[in-house]
């Protein structure tokens, strides 16, 4: 028993014992490698491929960040995390950011003690029901039972809609989306709820697709972006406008096939700055000149790796939405970089 | 001649500490003592620095927000506006209910595997080393998903059992077996003597109880018949008598009906439920356990000496009865002490219930509390306590039990 107790306080000092170090970016620099926290798989945003590659949108993330600090995109290490495990690696110092499709919300920014450094993408939570069942909105729910991961802010949603609306349910938890779609198929649940972009990709998997629907209602607010330590600031800088640098760099047309013809130096200001060969942006960050120009390269800007992961050529066959450019009538909105 | 004095006494050296056998024991646990107590002040010193280092700090004041989340299995009152601490009570009950039933079903397949397993018959005893063996030798995870998996997979759903001809009906109007789990009819009283429905059940326990001793005693004063005339009273009818009567009086009186499910526009509703992911759980770590029960049994049962057969067959005991008079009582010595083993076992693995989503303790404390409030260190210490403290309980309630039918040694 003294051993058990021992082994399990030496477990957890273990884990804490790296949580108060400052100057992330010199210990990512002095290692060599970034690591960088994913999901245990989720196909398009953070997934092995068949040569045991990290492919994704998120994984693409992290390969621009490694890219901006170490020059190389494959200076990664990838942690994979659950739902369970993704803050306590984050905030012992195992992994050096989390870009694990995570929900920005006010306890995990203010009391959990992390910093969202942006949103790479804009979600919200949908339901889907077989059309067998006749049901056109959320609201006729009432008595249905619900397929939901547990743990997540789906979860807190699904119960604070629930209770708005005034209707009853039962939740089904399961810990996976291939959980999940195994039960909803075999009928143990009426309705399966989780993010619209999850839905999509799940039911994109179906044998009969054309049998489900996705309810009109959208239920939540889920900003997915990567976080790091509250408290390492030079470090949030560089993941926040690498992220920006990404979404900047579509809005300027930069692409990874013009890039190099760009970093020669160009009429526009804005992209001279960006690419570093005008100012000291890359200076103030602690960073070579050219680094948002290598975070570019490693997967291209924000709309090529879009499209090569999740868009519409992919399986997963997501719709830009409110993920497209303010300029196009999305969301996304990256500061000047000036 | 000199005189006798008394012998020098032993002056105590340090050196003795280490040199003389009568203190070396005690000096090195002293000293293992101190280094754990020291080891474990300082990683804990190291943990509550390095978490204030970070702006954390270990607080439990998040057990008395609201949850915000829902949990399908109940049995005290929780919605989605009570506490984390009301989440982990569910969660608690949850985990001892399944517990309990699997202790007592585990018992039972044991105990029968076991004793079949020596049975004379090459059949019935090498289907029993098959089962057990089976058993033993695959994870209980494993056991969980199969069962889980097979009993959603071939089950029909709610839908099934709609329209004009539907493909599944229920059993005699009143059961029915869903992949969501099984639904049943529950007794309700019409004209309860008391308003709360609660103590009317208390009632019917207490009626159940008090039958219970009369028969009890009815057997006693059989058994002193015997003894003091040789001859045994009937007391089949008597005792039966004495369970029924009164419990179909109760149920008269208080006017006893039956509410029985309904399939409405997704689920069945009304009646009793018990829940696919329970049964699941339940009817796996029972099989499970079951297996390593018999095991246990087996070696208590050919712990006793043959020759206690061969004198009670002597007596002209039937089979039956030498096992039940003569074999079980002295086995029970040796089976008891692994058996609260495996009644710890059971309860720690009814962890894996968020396997099949099983609202258990560590889907609850351990699972969504966790992963909403990300408090893991002061979640994981209270699950810890919880488990510690619930196998201490069962040891302890079962090493009593031990004494009581153990071999005495006077």
């Amino acid at each position: 028993m003294k051993k058990s107790v021992f082994l399990g306080a030496a477990t957890i000092a273990g884990l804490a014992a790296g949580a108060a170090m400052a100057g992330t970016v010199d210990d990512v620099k002095a290692r060599g490698k970034l690591n960088c926290g994913v999901t245990t798989g989720l196909v398009g945003f953070a997934a092995p491929d068949a040569n045991g590659e990290w492919q994704g949108f998120d994984v693409s993330l992290c390969r621009a960040v490694a890219a901006a600090v170490l020059g190389d995109a494959n200076a990664v290490e990838f942690v994979p995390t659950t739902g369970k495990t993704r803050f306590t690696a984050l905030a012992s110092g195992e992994i050096d950011m989390l870009a694990r499709n995570t929900t920005w919300t006010f306890s995990r920014d203010v009391d959990l003690k992390f910093e969202f450094t942006g949103v790479n993408y804009y979600d919200g939570q949908g339901f889907m029901v077989p059309k067998a069942l006749g049901v056109s909105s959320a609201k006729e729910l009432d008595g249905a039972r619900v397929c939901i991961q547990t743990g997540t802010t789906t979860e807190l949603n699904l119960a604070d809609f629930f209770r708005a609306n005034n209707i009853s349910y039962e939740p089904v938890p399961i810990e996976t989306n291939a959980e999940a779609q195994q039960q909803y198929l075999a009928g143990a649940c009426d309705v399966y709820t989780t993010d619209a972009s999850g839905l999509a990709a799940t039911r994109a998997t179906f044998e009969a697709p054309d049998e489900h629907i996705l309810l009109p209602e959208i239920i939540s607010k889920e900003p997915l972006g990567p976080l790091v330590r509250h408290g390492d600031h030079e470090w949030g800088d560089v993941v926040r406008w690498t992220l920006n640098a990404l979404i900047s760099a579509e809005e300027l047309g930069v692409t990874s096939a013009n890039i190099d013809e760009l970093s020669a130096g160009t009429d526009n200001p804005e992209i001279n700055r960006l690419l570093g060969t005008e100012g000291t942006l890359g200076e103030m960050l602690g960073l070579d000149a050219d680094w948002a120009a290598k975070a570019i390269k490693a997967g291209g800007n924000y709309g090529e790796i879009f499209a090569k992961n999740i868009g519409e050529e992919t399986p997963i066959g997501l719709a830009r939405g409110l993920n497209a450019q303010w300029t196009e009538g999305g969301l996304l909105y990256s500061p000047p970089f000036r | 001649m000199s005189t006798m004095t008394d012998p020098p006494k032993a002056d105590f050296r340090l050196s003795m500490l280490i040199n003389d056998t009568r203190y070396r024991s005690l000096t090195f646990q002293v000293i293992a003592a101190i280094v754990i107590a020291l080891s474990i002040w300082y990683l804990g010193n190291n943990l509550i620095q390095n978490l204030r280092a970070a702006g954390l700090n270990i607080s439990y004041s998040f057990l008395g927000d609201s949850a915000g989340y829902d949990i399908n299995q109940r049995l005290v009152e929780y919605d989605s506006q009570s506490s984390h601490a009301r989440a982990a009570l569910v969660g608690l009950l949850n985990t001892l209910l399944v517990a309990f039933l699997a202790c007592i079903t585990a018992t039972v397949f044991g105990v029968i595997a076991g004793v079949l397993r020596l049975s004379n018959n090459w059949l019935v005893s090498k289907l029993m080393a098959v089962y057990v063996e089976i058993f033993r030798n695959i994870p209980v995870l494993i056991w969980i998903i199969i069962i889980f998996t097979i009993m959603t997979a071939v089950l029909p759903p709610p839908s099934a059992f709609r329209g004009e001809n539907p493909t599944s009906s229920m059993l005699f109007g009143s059961f029915a077996f869903t992949n969501r789990g099984i639904y049943f009819p529950r007794p309700e009283f019409a004209n309860g003597l008391f308003a709360s429905a609660a103590l009317n059940w208390l009632l019917v326990i207490a009626v159940l109880i008090g039958s219970w001793f009369v028969s009890g005693e009815v057997e006693k004063r059989a058994t002193k018949k015997q003894e003091e005339t040789g001859e045994r009273p009937a007391t089949l009818l008597p005792k039966l008598a004495i369970w029924l009567v009164p419990f179909v009086l109760l149920m008269i009186i208080m006017g006893l009906t039956w509410d029985v499910p309904e399939l409405k526009r997704f689920n069945f509703s009304g009646g009793l439920n018990a829940g696919g992911p329970l049964i699941a759980l339940w009817f796996a770590l029972s099989i499970y356990t079951g297996a390593f029960i018999a095991e246990n049994v087996r070696a208590g049962i050919q712990a006793i000496s043959k020759g206690q057969t061969e004198a009670a067959a002597a007596l002209g005991l039937r089979q039956g009865r030498i096992m039940k008079l003569v074999i079980l009582p002295q086995a029970l010595r040796v089976i008891i002490p692994p058996l609260i083993s495996q009644y710890l076992n059971i309860t720690k693995n009814s962890s894996l219930a968020i396997a099949v989503g099983y609202a258990d303790i560590t889907a609850t404390l351990g699972g969504i509390t966790l992963n909403q409030t990300g408090r893991a260190i002061e979640c994981v210490l209270l699950l810890m306590l919880f488990y510690l403290t619930a196998s201490l309980l069962i040891s302890t309630g079962m090493n009593i039990y031990n004494a009581s039918v153990k071999l005495k040694e006077r």
